[in-house]
């Protein structure tokens, strides 16, 4: 097979350079920036806060919503005109499953927490920077949680498994004529991180299913390294007060 | 933090304010950084006090209009995201976007601070677009002067795409060194009226207080290329003889303040 190396040089299980910071929005009840190589995503919490329309309330517990937002500079190509489109909206709904099995939002009956996730420059893998950054968010508002969400695609670029695909191995084939008939499978994951349970898992491409399995497993590791991030950011949050 | 509206208008009287500042000084820190965004062509982030705001700059090809064949355009859009402030709500902008994003672009182009007949490809047929679209992260205040700062930031800082010769395509991943032509730099400075007293650069609460204000927008030359009053309070001439003298004085503090954090131009 063609894809010997991977075009920016990294190990198969190597992610792109992170760096995370916590409280970075002094107007929002918790806040996180997170990078991961040309992908920046910021998250802002506000709430818990009474939701209104008040059909949407729950009685027995608080609503968890999230936002997903690109800002209209932020994608390779032309400029994205912004207001919203169906892909945001379906982001924004598996993004919220992802964040909620940790989530513990009884203590807040018909108040809802609001997650807002900007994106200032993206170079793919923006919904999983965005949970990334989400879930440091909601720590740092001190929302009840169970454990971290870390989040990072897996996938298959030819023949190798590999750790956090950038825009250029999700189009090997315009990026690497050797690789023209490659075929490419993206799979973003979210990981409980203490049980390595899944709370978000989607794909496109073509993969094997025992190829699938062997890339989950990969992104037990890979969550497990941007688990370190976020704690480390948080603790350093926590350390200035 | 204290939010009465009486006490900031009794400190007003005194020519004092809550956070101990003169009733003329920007919040500090102020930080402009640029080429934040690596997707747009131009982009700066800049804080002042505990306000964030970042502007990216896009380029796009366009048919010029009919009446100005021989001229390319610029847009200036704003966003209030409901990520930067617990008030604003997700949809589409609001009146107070709406009114930001005009101030600014009025201040950029009435000053022709960009020439537009540079814009131009080939006339009646390609110019450039330039469009800076002006993004909220915390705001906390003094949004017209601060979006006013991050919009000439990202204006400076942009470089042309490479555009192939033969289909014309523009391959944004790969940036020429070509500036744009930018020949002044206008900034708009807010000027508000609390108890008779001028204030620069409010907080939220201070904002809130406020009796009336006008932004103007001015060069390095003094030139003015916009104004706006905004609030319930009408002003004198005199008064707004006084607003725009230190209007004037406040842009060219955040010009040089500009030129040292990004380097004199050119």
């Amino acid at each position: 097979m063609v894809y010997k190396k991977r075009l920016d040089g990294r190990n198969n299980n190597q992610l792109r350079e992170m760096e995370a910071k916590v409280g970075v929005i002094t107007n929002a009840d918790g806040s996180a920036s997170f990078k991961i190589g040309k992908t920046w995503a910021i998250a802002a919490v506000y709430g818990p806060r009474e939701l209104f329309p008040k059909f949407l309330q729950d009685p027995k517990k608080g609503v968890l919503r999230c936002y997903y937002n690109m800002m209209p500079f932020s994608g390779s190509g032309e400029r994205i005109r912004p207001g919203g489109n169906r892909r945001a909206q379906e982001i924004a709904m598996v993004m919220s499953q992802a964040l909620q099995p940790v989530v513990d939002l009884s203590a807040f009956p018909n108040a809802v927490v609001d997650v807002f996730i900007e994106l200032p420059q993206t170079d793919a893998g923006t919904r999983c920077a965005g949970i990334s950054a989400a879930s440091m968010a909601l720590a740092d508002a001190g929302i009840p949680m169970k454990d971290m969400i870390s989040s990072v695609a897996v996938g298959k670029v030819d023949d190798k498994i590999v750790a956090d695909l950038d825009y250029r191995e999700e189009h090997i084939e315009e990026f690497n004529p050797e690789s023209a008939h490659a075929s490419v499978s993206d799979i973003p994951v979210a990981m409980i991180n203490n049980t390595k349970e899944i709370t978000l898992l989607q794909m496109d491409g073509e993969i094997s299913q025992k190829d699938l399995i062997a890339a989950l497993e990969l992104a037990k590791e890979a969550t497990s390294q941007i688990y370190e991030v976020q704690k480390k950011a948080l603790k350093e949050r926590f350390a200035k007060e | 933090m204290i939010t009465n509206k009486d006490t900031i208008k009794e400190l007003a009287a005194q020519k004092k304010r809550l956070d101990q500042r003169n009733l003329t000084d920007y919040r500090q820190p102020i930080v402009i950084e640029t080429n934040i965004s690596w997707t747009a062509e131009g982009s700066a982030k800049v804080q002042v006090g505990e306000t964030i705001v970042m502007a990216g700059v896009k380029l796009s090809i366009d048919k010029p209009y009919n009446d100005t064949p021989d001229q390319g355009g610029i847009m200036v859009n704003a966003e209030l995201l409901p990520l930067s402030n617990p008030d604003y709500e997700p949809g589409p902008p609001g009146i107070k976007a709406v009114e930001l994003a005009r101030v600014v672009d009025r201040g950029i182009r009435e000053a022709k601070a960009i020439d537009l007949k540079k814009l131009c490809i080939k006339p009646g047929e390609k110019a450039w677009t330039v469009i800076i679209d002006i993004i909220t992260i915390n705001d906390a205040g003094s949004l017209f002067d601060v979006a006013g700062l991050a919009a000439l930031a990202a204006l400076r800082s942009a470089r042309y795409p490479t555009v192939d010769e033969e289909t014309g395509v523009i391959d944004y991943k790969k940036k020429t060194d070509k500036a744009l032509p930018l020949t002044k730099e206008p900034l708009p400075v807010t000027v508000y009226k609390i108890n008779g007293q001028f204030f620069i650069d409010p907080n939220l609460a201070e904002e809130k207080a406020c009796d009336a204000r006008l932004t103007v927008a001015s060069d390095a030359d003094g030139q003015i290329s916009a104004m706006q009053k905004g609030g319930s309070s009408p002003l004198s001439v005199a008064e707004i003889n006084e607003i725009i003298s230190l209007a004037k004085n406040r842009a060219d503090f955040l010009r040089e303040e500009m030129n040292r954090q990004m380097g004199g131009r050119k």
